[in-house]
C-alpha cells in the first residue's frame, strides 16, 4: 500500500540489532586495505631525502647531515607515495590508526 | 585513451565570434564550458560545444591589456554564469551579459585572484614549534631548538 | 505587493555545501533568485603553478569529497591523452569499478539528503546505512572512505585480488537487496510523490538549452550520458542512459534510483570481464599539448581542460563541473516557485558546491 511502504522497513529494523557501533567505547576494526598510519624503521634509512621530496603535502622533513627524520602527523594524508619510492624499504603503511596526534609538532626520529 | 579524441579547435576573432556561436546554436550544439587561460602576452578563451558527444571548441585570443569580449548570453542564456566567472576571476570585461552580477558572483577575499600568471612568492616557513617542552607526542626533546630544515621548498603553510 | 529579500544559505540545514541565494519573494512566491558563490573557493586551479603534474592527482581528487574518484580519474585521462600513454586494460577495469562504486555512494548520499529535505528523517538514515556498506567495500579495496587515492597517471596504484572480488560480489548482493527496499519507498510512497511531483518542471527544450547535464538532463527526456563516449572500460560495457519524460523533481529522483541498480549491474559485468595483467605503466617525461577530457560523474558531465607546455608544471587546468552547468537551470526553476519548495529544488540538481568553486 502506498502509505505503508516505510512501515515494513521500520518494523524490521526495530527488531534487529542496530547497525551502528558504539565507538569510542568499542574499538573500530580496520578493514583489510585501510590506510592507517605511517611506520618508520630507523635501521634501514640512509637519509636520501627522496621521501620528503615526493611527499605531496610536505609532511616529511629529512635532514641528511644531522641524520634526522621527522613527520608532521597532521599533514600526512597516508597516500603511501613515500612507501613506494623509499629505496631501503624503511617505511610502511599499516592498517590501524594508532593514537591520534594531539599537537602540531613534528615527530622526530634521529 | 580513445575518449572523444575527435575534438576540433577552431580559431575565431571578436568580429566573427557571435556569428559562429549563432551558427552552432542553429545546428543544435549545447554549450559545455567557457574557459580562459592567461598567457604572458594575451588571454586565450576557449568556448566548448557538444553535439552527439562530439566536442567542438572555438579559440579566441585577446591582448592581455585590453581584454574585452562580447557576451554570447543573447544566444546561450546559460553563458551568463561562465562569463561572470571570467570577469570575477580573470578581470575580463564582458559586454552585454544577460544577467550581470557586477563582480558579486564570486565573493573572494582577493579581487581577481587569477589575474596574473606569476606564481605568488612563497612565504617563508614559520619556525616549527618543536622547541616547546609541553608537547606530549613522541617528540625527541631536540637538543638544539633548531629543527631539521625542510628539504622541500614548496611551502603551503599560509 | 511588497517584495522581501530572504537570504538562503550559506548555512542551511538542507545544504551539503555552502551556497548563498538571495530570494526575492512576493508573499511566499519566489520571483527571482540571485546566487552568490565563493564560500569554498580554494583557488585549486592556480595550484598547478606549484605542484608538478604527477602529484597534482592528489589535488584533483580533493576538489570534492563526494565525487572525488572520478575527478582523479578524469585528470589522469586528460594527462594520459596528452602524453599518449596507453593504460593497461586491467587498470581501466579497476578504474571503472571504483568509479561505479563512487556513483553508488554519491546517489545514496543524495537520496538521504533529499529525504532529509522533505523531513523524512528515518528514510535519510536508512539510505546512509546502506551507503555505509558501500563505503566499507571502498575502504577495504582502496584504503580510504572518501578520498580513494588509487588513481595515478599511467594506471592505478592498488590491485584487487580474486578474494577481494568475491567479497565485493557478496556485499553487492546484500546492497542490492537494501537498495530495492529503500527505493520502493522513494518511488511509491504517497508523501514522497506529493512533495516531489510537479515541483521544478524543466521541459526538454529548456533543459537542453540551459546546458544541463547528468540526471537533471536525463530526467527531462534527453538521452545523453558521457559513459557512451567509451572511456575506461565502458567501450566493453553497454550503458543505456536512463531517461524520464516528465522533468520534475520526482523524475530526477527516479532516474537516480534506477541508476543505482544500473551501477550495480555494471560493476558485476566489469568484475566478470576484468582481464589479468599489470595495473600501471611507467610514465616519464613532461606533457606537451592540450586536451579536454569528459567523463560522467554522478552529477553529470565534467570537462577537464588541461594544457601543458613541456615543463613539469601544467600551464592551465580548468574544471567545468556538472553543478556549474546545472546552476542556470536552478536559477530558472526557482523563478515562480513556492518558498517552501526552495530546499527541494536546490537539492534536486544535486549541488556539489565544492566542485563548482574549486
Amino acid at each position: 500500500m502506498p502509505y505503508f511502504e516505510m512501515s515494513r522497513l521500520v518494523l524490521k529494523w526495530a527488531l534487529t540489532k542496530p547497525p551502528t557501533s558504539r565507538y569510542p567505547f568499542e574499538a573500530r576494526h580496520a578493514l583489510a586495505g585501510s590506510r592507517g598510519r605511517l611506520i618508520f624503521t630507523k635501521d634501514n634509512c640512509v637519509y636520501c631525502t627522496v621521501c620528503a621530496k615526493k611527499c605531496p603535502t610536505g609532511a616529511l622533513v629529512v635532514n641528511r647531515a644531522q641524520k634526522k627524520w621527522a613527520i608532521d602527523r597532521l599533514r600526512c594524508i597516508t597516500c603511501g607515495y613515500c612507501v613506494e619510492v623509499c629505496p631501503k624499504k624503511s617505511l610502511e603503511l599499516t592498517t590501524s590508526h594508532g593514537t591520534p596526534a594531539v599537537t602540531k609538532d613534528l615527530e622526530f626520529y634521529s | 585513451m580513445s575518449t572523444g579524441t575527435d575534438q576540433t579547435f577552431e580559431t575565431v576573432t571578436i568580429a566573427t565570434l557571435l556569428d559562429k556561436v549563432g551558427a552552432m546554436r542553429k545546428e543544435g550544439y549545447r554549450l559545455v564550458q567557457i574557459g580562459a587561460t592567461r598567457l604572458p602576452e594575451q588571454v586565450e578563451l576557449t568556448y566548448s560545444f557538444d553535439l552527439d558527444n562530439r566536442l567542438a571548441n572555438l579559440r579566441l585570443q585577446l591582448p592581455a591589456a585590453e581584454a574585452r569580449v562580447p557576451s554570447i548570453s543573447s544566444i546561450y542564456w546559460c553563458a551568463f554564469l561562465y562569463e561572470n566567472e571570467l570577469h570575477d576571476l580573470f578581470n575580463l570585461q564582458v559586454d552585454g551579459m544577460a544577467v550581470d552580477f557586477h563582480g558579486h558572483l564570486y565573493e573572494t577575499a582577493v579581487k581577481f585572484p587569477f589575474g596574473s600568471t606569476k606564481a605568488p612568492v612563497a612565504k617563508p616557513a614559520p619556525a616549527p614549534a618543536a622547541g616547546q617542552p609541553a608537547s606530549k607526542a613522541t617528540v625527541e626533546p631536540a637538543a638544539s631548538s633548531n629543527p631539521a630544515q625542510p628539504v622541500s621548498t614548496l611551502d603551503f603553510r599560509l | 505587493m511588497a517584495r522581501t529579500i530572504i537570504p538562503f544559505g550559506p548555512q542551511h540545514p538542507v545544504l551539503p555545501e555552502p551556497i548563498h541565494l538571495d530570494l526575492v519573494v512576493e508573499d511566499e512566491k519566489v520571483i527571482e533568485a540571485r546566487p552568490s558563490i565563493g564560500f569554498i573557493h580554494r583557488g585549486l586551479e592556480k595550484l598547478v603553478e606549484k605542484k608538478d603534474y604527477v602529484e597534482f592527482v592528489y589535488v584533483a581528487e580533493r576538489i570534492c569529497g563526494i565525487c572525488s574518484f572520478i575527478h582523479g580519474q578524469t585528470y589522469c585521462q586528460a594527462v594520459e591523452a596528452i602524453m599518449n600513454v596507453s593504460v593497461p586494460p586491467r587498470a581501466l577495469y579497476l578504474r571503472t569499478i571504483w568509479g561505479e562504486l563512487s556513483r553508488l555512494h554519491s546517489h545514496l548520499l543524495w537520496l538521504g539528503l533529499m529525504a532529509d529535505a522533505m523531513g523524512f528523517e528515518s528514510l535519510f538514515m536508512h539510505s546512509w546505512r546502506v551507503r555505509e556498506r558501500v563505503l566499507n567495500i571502498i575502504e577495504a579495496t582502496t584504503g580510504g572512505r572518501v578520498i580513494f587515492g588509487s588513481c595515478k597517471i599511467g594506471g592505478v596504484r592498488r590491485d584487487i585480488d580474486a578474494d577481494g572480488f568475491q567479497n565485493m560480489l557478496a556485499e553487492l548482493t546484500q546492497i542490492e537487496r537494501d537498495i530495492r527496499e529503500i527505493t520502493k519507498v522513494f518511488i511509491h510512497d504517497n508523501s514522497v510523490k506529493a512533495r516531489l511531483g510537479g515541483v521544478g518542471v524543466l521541459s526538454r527544450q529548456d533543459a537542453y538549452d540551459l546546458g544541463c547535464v547528468g540526471p537533471t538532463l536525463r530526467a527531462s527526456g534527453v538521452a545523453q550520458d558521457m559513459r557512451q563516449l567509451g572511456y575506461a572500460a565502458f567501450k566493453d560495457l553497454q550503458v543505456e542512459p536512463i531517461t524520464r519524460p516528465e522533468g520534475d523533481s520526482y523524475a530526477r529522483c527516479s532516474v537516480r534510483c534506477e541508476e543505482l541498480l544500473q551501477s550495480i549491474d555494471l560493476i558485476r559485468q566489469a568484475i566478470s570481464k576484468i582481464p589479468a595483467g599489470e595495473i600501471a605503466v611507467k610514465v616519464a617525461g613532461n606533457p606537451n599539448g592540450e586536451f579536454i577530457a569528459r567523463t560522467e560523474q554522478p552529477r553529470g558531465e565534467v570537462a577537464y581542460c588541461v594544457k601543458a607546455n613541456g615543463t613539469k608544471n601544467l600551464q592551465r587546468f580548468r574544471v567545468r563541473t556538472p553543478t556549474f552547468a546545472n546552476l542556470p537551470a536552478l536559477v530558472k526553476m526557482l523563478q515562480g516557485c513556492e518558498l517552501a519548495d526552495v530546499p527541494v529544488l536546490v537539492l534536486t540538481i544535486d549541488p556539489c558546491i565544492s566542485c563548482t568553486e574549486r
